[in-house]
């Protein structure tokens, strides 16, 4: 018995990667596994923002140029269900699959051939999304939030598909957060209790967390749409005793944690950059935790705000506009913390430090126009104008998709082995940084004054500042080529990095070798003290 | 010292590459896209449907895949090739997934609550939402609702589904089972193989019985109540809540016959048989998704 055990022992631990292109469909190796999340995640992050680059360029000004209104509906709604569940979502996905049996000293993932299987349907769910342009009728065209009864009785046949990506999606995504889940709570190193682990691993528990429970609440609202559609239903028709505003409560149930599900993670690697470049430990670990925590519980409580102009109770009004602005004190402590991080540190400013630096600036602009959202009386005034459209891009650009090329330039040098250009990234964030905020600032003045979203023409006052955020636009998208440029540079070679890589770097992930060898803590790490930073 | 703890560390089971994943990525992805087709062309009135053989050789992948998946885990199970914690993996995963099934299900009770709570009567004009009234004068708010605000594109039942009866015998059926399948679990822990495998097989016949029970139900309700799908809220409802119980209770049943042919097989111990534990924990979570079911949708539902 004991021979097959150290066969087997022989064998689960020392094989390389295999040879050739099957290694990545085949592999359960999780630093394989995170590669593949984040390449996947880049493909959709410039297939949507492909179409974000023609929604800007139809809009460069007032009139129709380019595209006809139907596929300009197509385009935002694309954009949107692109981004969140292919870019965005993916590409965090990809961070915990690298860092966190890194960072707990877990020999892998705890159920590595689930882990393959939740990233091998992905690519298979976005090429049905996508197929639908082709089909008769056109791609979904009634916006990511997908609101019936736009989306049923007035939806294209591409609908259905549409359902069905979703539920893909959903899968892939539970199994997924399962995997993180259990890996974070059965894999940590011996002695590594909860409190000492890395905020990355922690903000990944209670993001998988948020993912169990309102991923199978989305795939529910898509099957109440399924039925509707096909099988003569009344979830969200008046006429048989239905409402369509349940629609809204069901997906916002959803779509509200889902929003912190994008920006949860996002934390987690800020609060590992800055205190590294700080070269001083995180201020307030535990209140970093409750905060994340009280976060994600709030995010359970809060779904109507989005709803403030449909037609809901007075008193829910009032209630949903104090849950959500009770949201602002733990992100505030967050906020608090990592400005107290920095403060008195020895800073530096390489790249990855001027994204994190960027991602507490542009994020809190983002939180105070959600503040502005959450006040019923103005909601009414902003909702569905370009302010709202300026809001959500402040949290998650400059926010969520900062934090993942910051993580991304302080953690290649650990999967590459090598370097990265200094002066191309520090080139590559002064584009993004100026790029973002032509494109989006200007949003936030032309939704005050009016500017409805989701609309392919605008009134003349408008075209000033829709002009400016097109050019912001362009500059933003098309500095992302760089960053393409710097990564497969890095990955080819480069200046060989050290085991540690930042001078102030903690934690586990810097104890091994550059680049991480194929297979790591086979056996747990004895030596707890790097553990957090 | 740090040797010892070498040795003390049992190696955590990393599989090598694996072909398994990637076909049930290829057959789930069939499966659905083949649904939605034969459903688009449902719709569209179509006669025949490309989407039901895509669905077929979808499903096939998958159901094939998945066995060998399954197969592949229990040889690695008995070739003592999974330590005790990786063994709690298995069962913290099971746990995280019963988890995100309650959450499936809240969607569809909250659903539910929310009608019954809210919209009826917002539909008749009570509270914020007053001139909804004018569309519809001669709807009444009730529950269940028979007479919907739109009657011809949604014929009401004529009657509502009682609790007494068929329902209360699934009842019964699937608390006996819950009953059944612990001392099945009673067996494993003795070593005693008849009992299992006797009491197992009687949950099983529980689980059938409960189905067809549940399908007299369904005819009962399209022949004699005029309760259907599509008529109206209380259908949708109806039918919603307890067709997604059946369907859960199908896949438990399938997966306590499995456990049925693996005890045959003698493949549980006392302290390895977590794969009987996890069908079994399904199964109570069904049960408990029946009781809140028969309260809400039977007895206060009509």
């Amino acid at each position: 018995m004991s021979a097959v055990i150290e066969e087997h022992h022989h064998d689960d631990h020392h094989h390389g990667p295999a040879k050739g292109l099957m290694r990545w469909v085949f592999t359960t190796n999780h630093k394989d596994i995170g590669t593949l999340y984040l390449w996947f995640s880049f493909i959709m992050f410039l297939l949507g923002g492909s179409f974000a680059l023609v929604i800007r360029a139809e809009l460069f000004q007032p009139g129709l140029q380019i595209v006809e209104p139907e596929f300009f509906n197509q385009l935002t709604t694309m954009h949107g269900l692109v981004m969140v569940f292919g870019a965005v979502m993916p590409a965090f996905v990809g961070l915990a699959n690298w860092l966190v049996p890194m960072m707990i000293g877990a020999p892998d993932m705890a159920l590595p051939r689930m882990n393959n299987y939740s990233f091998w349907i992905l690519p298979f769910a976005f090429t049905m999304l996508a197929s639908t342009f082709f089909m008769e009728g056109g791609a979904p065209n009634f916006g990511w939030t997908f609101y019936a009864p736009l989306s049923t009785d007035q939806g294209p046949p591409s609908t259905t598909l549409f359902i069905f990506a979703v539920h893909l999606m959903g899968i892939s995504s539970i199994m997924g957060s399962i995997n993180v889940v259990v890996t974070i709570l059965n894999l940590r190193a011996p002695g590594m209790t909860l409190m000492q682990m890395p905020l990355f691993v922690w903000t990944w528990l209670i993001t998988a967390y948020l993912l169990i429970a309102v991923m199978p609440v989305l795939a529910g609202v898509v099957t109440m749409m399924l039925m509707d559609i096909h099988f003569g239903t009344a979830f969200f028709n008046a006429g048989g005793g239905g409402d369509p505003v349940l629609f809204q409560h069901v997906f916002w149930f959803f779509g509200h944690p889902e929003v912190y599900i994008m920006i949860l993670p996002a934390f987690g690697v800020v609060s590992a950059i800055i205190p590294t470049f700080a070269r001083k430990r995180l201020f307030g670990y535990p209140s970093m935790v409750y905060a994340t925590s009280s976060i994600a519980f709030l995010s359970f409580i809060v779904w109507a705000h989005h709803m403030f102009t449909v037609g809901i109770p007075l008193a829910g009004e009032l209630y949903f506009m104090y849950a959500t602005m009770l949201i602002a004190v733990p992100t505030g402590v967050k906020v608090f913390n990592w400005v107290a991080t920095m403060w008195g540190g020895s800073m530096t400013f390489e790249t990855p430090m001027l994204f994190a630096i960027a991602f507490v600036v542009l994020f809190t602009i983002g939180g105070l126009s959600g503040l502005m959202l959450a006040i019923v009386p103005a909601d009414f005034q902003y909702h569905d104008t370009y302010f709202v459209v300026a809001h959500f891009h402040y949290v998650l650009v400059p926010g969520s998709v900062f934090s993942i090329m910051a993580a991304v330039y302080y953690w290649l040098p650990k999967w590459t082995g090598n370097m990265y250009n200094e002066t191309l990234g520090k080139t590559h964030f002064w584009l993004s940084f100026i790029g973002i905020n032509v494109l989006f600032f200007p949003q936030h003045f032309v939704g005050l004054a009016g500017m409805p979203r989701r609309i392919p023409d605008y009134a003349l006052q408008f075209a000033d500042y829709n002009m400016v955020s097109t050019v912001g636009a362009f500059l933003f998208g098309f500095s992302q080529l760089l960053f393409m440029f710097i990564v497969i540079q890095t990955i080819r070679g480069g200046k060989k990095a050290t085991d540690r890589v930042w001078e102030g770097a903690h934690g586990l992930e810097w104890t091994i070798p550059s680049p991480a060898p194929y297979h790591t803590f086979s056996t747990p790490p004895k030596d707890l003290t790097e553990a957090h930073g | 010292m740090s040797t010892a703890t070498d040795e003390a560390y049992e190696s955590y089971y990393v599989p090598a590459d694996s072909k398994l994943p990637i076909f049930a990525s290829l057959g789930i992805f069939l499966t659905v896209f083949g649904m939605g087709n034969i459903l688009i062309d449902m719709t569209a009135g179509a006669e025949h449907s490309i989407g039901a053989y895509i669905m077929m050789v979808g499903g096939l992948v998958l159901g094939s895949t998945l066995f060998f998946w399954f197969k592949t885990v229990i040889e690695e199970n008995h070739a003592k090739m999974y330590s005790n914690q990786l063994n709690r993996s298995f069962v913290w995963g099971m746990s995280w997934f019963i988890f995100s099934e309650v959450m499936f299900f809240a969607a569809f009770f909250g659903t539910l609550f929310y009608v019954r709570v809210f919209v009826i009567d917002w539909i008749g004009g009570v509270g914020d939402r007053g001139p909804s009234n004018m569309l519809w004068p001669d709807y009444t708010p009730e529950w269940p609702l028979l007479n919907t605000p739109d009657p011809e594109q949604f014929p009401g039942a004529h009657k509502p589904m009682g609790w007494f009866g068929l329902p209360l015998a699934n009842t019964i059926l699937l608390m006996t089972s819950s009953f059944t399948v612990t001392m099945a679990h009673h067996g494993i822990k003795e070593g005693n193989r008849k009992k299992i495998i006797n009491w197992l097989a009687l949950t099983v016949a529980l689980g059938v019985a409960f189905l067809i029970c549940q399908v007299l139900e369904y005819y009962e309700a399209y022949a004699h109540l005029g309760l259907t799908l599509d008529s109206g809220i209380y259908g949708t409802t109806f039918f919603m809540l307890t067709g997604f119980h059946g369907a859960h209770v199908t896949l438990g049943t399938f997966m306590l016959a499995v456990m049925l042919g693996r005890a045959i097989k003698g493949h549980f111990t006392a302290d390895d048989c977590f794969g009987f534990e996890a069908a079994a924990w399904y199964w109570h979570f069904v049960d408990v998704v029946w009781v809140g079911l028969f309260l809400f949708v039977y007895i206060l539902g009509s």
